[in-house]
């Protein structure tokens, strides 16, 4: 039987909401996929497109990015709409690359959603499956 | 007095970088007086033989990104001998203009070009290179992808530009007569001939303390420029933030937005993503909250081709450096 495709995921999670999502997850012992490695950065307004493009270069089928809901419950006020305004621009570049855009995908996590990081891990790792291995030249 | 060898390649080159030079003037003419031209095809009656043939090269400039076999072959040949190589111009350093064709596969390229535009007839389907190997034509291959120089080889010195402006060629040409002259050591090995800050810092135009842009224009569309204020203030993508000083900021005082040509920033590693960040945050400023995502996601998505524009210079020595499409046939 052909082994069964398993997607490497990066996941910049803020470290407000998103991280404290998953760490939510962990102690009430929800079950996701253990394809994520997950770096929890201070702010997503933080991250930088060229993180992103470095993970995809080292071989990441896809590449999470959790930070605050919009529009109010970011730390530093406007951080998420930062992150959303770059993430949506670095997916139209992204397509030239000929990188398909759902490989990234950007998820407004709360502390209180553990369960939603859960979900968000199992529907990534399932469309990654679909989409398959990133072509790494 | 001992003249120093001097060889100049030109590989997927405009030859504008052989202008520049020449544009010295008189630096230039005194520069002479201190080399021996082994090789540079566009000002001499050299063969590629008294390249190959060289017992030792002193100084080799490159100018013109990596496309061809040929390009390979003479550069990594002339390498061997060099003691100092010098990528001169944005094609050499980062990959340049001829750069972006890394987002299409070589043979996409050439059935484009040679059988596909509108204006070509070419009923055998004839490509060069790839079918012509006759032993009187023997045309280089077009290497799969382009590089820059330092992908290749070695490289000591780097001077970008397209061309590279001539404050920078004068104190190039500068450096090298010193060196002949007074026996001063050339730059360290790594050393970027420009300045250490961005553009905006060299830049006359007025910035305010805060850009807000709600609407991106291009310079073309744009109905009235104001000749004293901030391009992206403005909503005119300029690529001042992001690029190396050194240029005088020339375009801007032509009333044209930055274009990059200079390459990363000393903190910058790719050029691309960090204007993606750059132009993204100014949109809408600290009044995203008010307008919400969707007028946020509109403003962005409408800024055309953000790989040819952001990269423009830049693409082969990026992050991704190329496409990451699947070959069709795979």
């Amino acid at each position: 039987m052909a082994k069964r495709f398993e997607p490497k995921i990066v996941a910049f999670l803020c470290k407000w909401c998103a991280s404290a999502g998953a760490d939510l997850a962990g102690v009430s012992r929800l079950e996701y996929p253990p394809n994520i490695i997950p770096i929890t950065v201070p702010c997503s307004g933080r991250i930088d497109p060229q993180f992103i493009l470095q993970a995809f270069k080292e071989g990441a089928d896809g590449v999470l990015v959790g930070g605050c809901h919009t529009p109010g419950d970011c730390h530093y006020i406007n951080g998420n709409f930062k992150c959303f305004k770059r993430v949506t621009l670095l997916k139209k570049m992204l397509r030239q690359f000929g990188i398909d855009e759902r490989r990234l995908r950007l998820e407004w996590i709360s502390a209180t959603e553990g369960k939603k990081f859960a979900r968000v891990v199992k529907e990534f790792v399932e469309e990654l499956r679909k989409l398959g291995p990133i072509k790494v030249t | 007095m001992k003249k120093l060898k001097l060889a100049i390649i030109p590989t997927g080159s405009c030859s504008g970088c052989d202008t520049s030079l020449v544009d010295a003037g008189e630096t230039f003419v005194k520069a002479l007086e201190y080399l021996d031209i082994v090789y540079w095809p566009i000002a001499m009656d050299l063969k590629v033989d008294s390249l190959l043939k060289a017992e030792s090269i002193d100084i080799l400039i490159v100018h013109g990104s990596i496309r061809t076999e040929e390009h390979e072959h003479l550069v990594k040949e002339a390498a061997k001998k060099a003691k100092y190589i010098v990528a001169y111009g944005s094609c050499t350093c980062f990959g340049g203009i001829p750069g972006l064709a890394n987002l299409f596969f070589r043979d996409e390229l050439l059935k484009k070009v040679y059988i596909e535009t509108f204006s070509t007839v070419n009923p055998e389907e004839k490509i060069p290179g790839v079918t012509c190997e006759d032993e009187r034509l023997k045309i280089p291959k077009l290497r799969e992808w382009i590089h820059p120089l330092d992908e290749i080889v070695d490289v000591d010195l780097y001077v970008p530009g397209c061309p590279p402006p001539g404050e920078i060629v004068e104190k190039f040409l500068e450096t090298i007569i010193a060196h002949a002259e007074r026996g001063e050591p050339l730059p360290e090995k790594g050393t970027v001939l420009a300045g250490l800050k961005t553009v905006c810092d060299e830049c006359p135009r007025e910035k305010p303390d805060k850009i807000v842009v709600k609407k991106f224009v291009r310079i073309s569309e744009a109905k009235e420029i104001d000749e004293k204020k901030c391009l992206l203030a403005q909503g005119i993508i300029c690529m001042g933030p992001a690029t190396r000083s050194g240029c005088d900021a020339r375009c801007l005082k032509v009333n044209m937005p930055c274009r990059g040509c200079m390459g990363p920033s000393p903190e910058v590693v790719d050029m691309g993503a960090k204007l993606i960040s750059m132009i993204s945050s100014i949109v809408y400023a600290d009044k995203e909250r008010e307008v919400g995502e969707e007028r946020l996601k509109k403003v962005v998505e409408e800024i055309v081709d953000p790989a040819g524009y952001f990269y423009r210079f830049t693409l082969p020595g990026s992050i991704l450096g190329r496409t990451r499409r699947r070959r069709d046939k795979e």
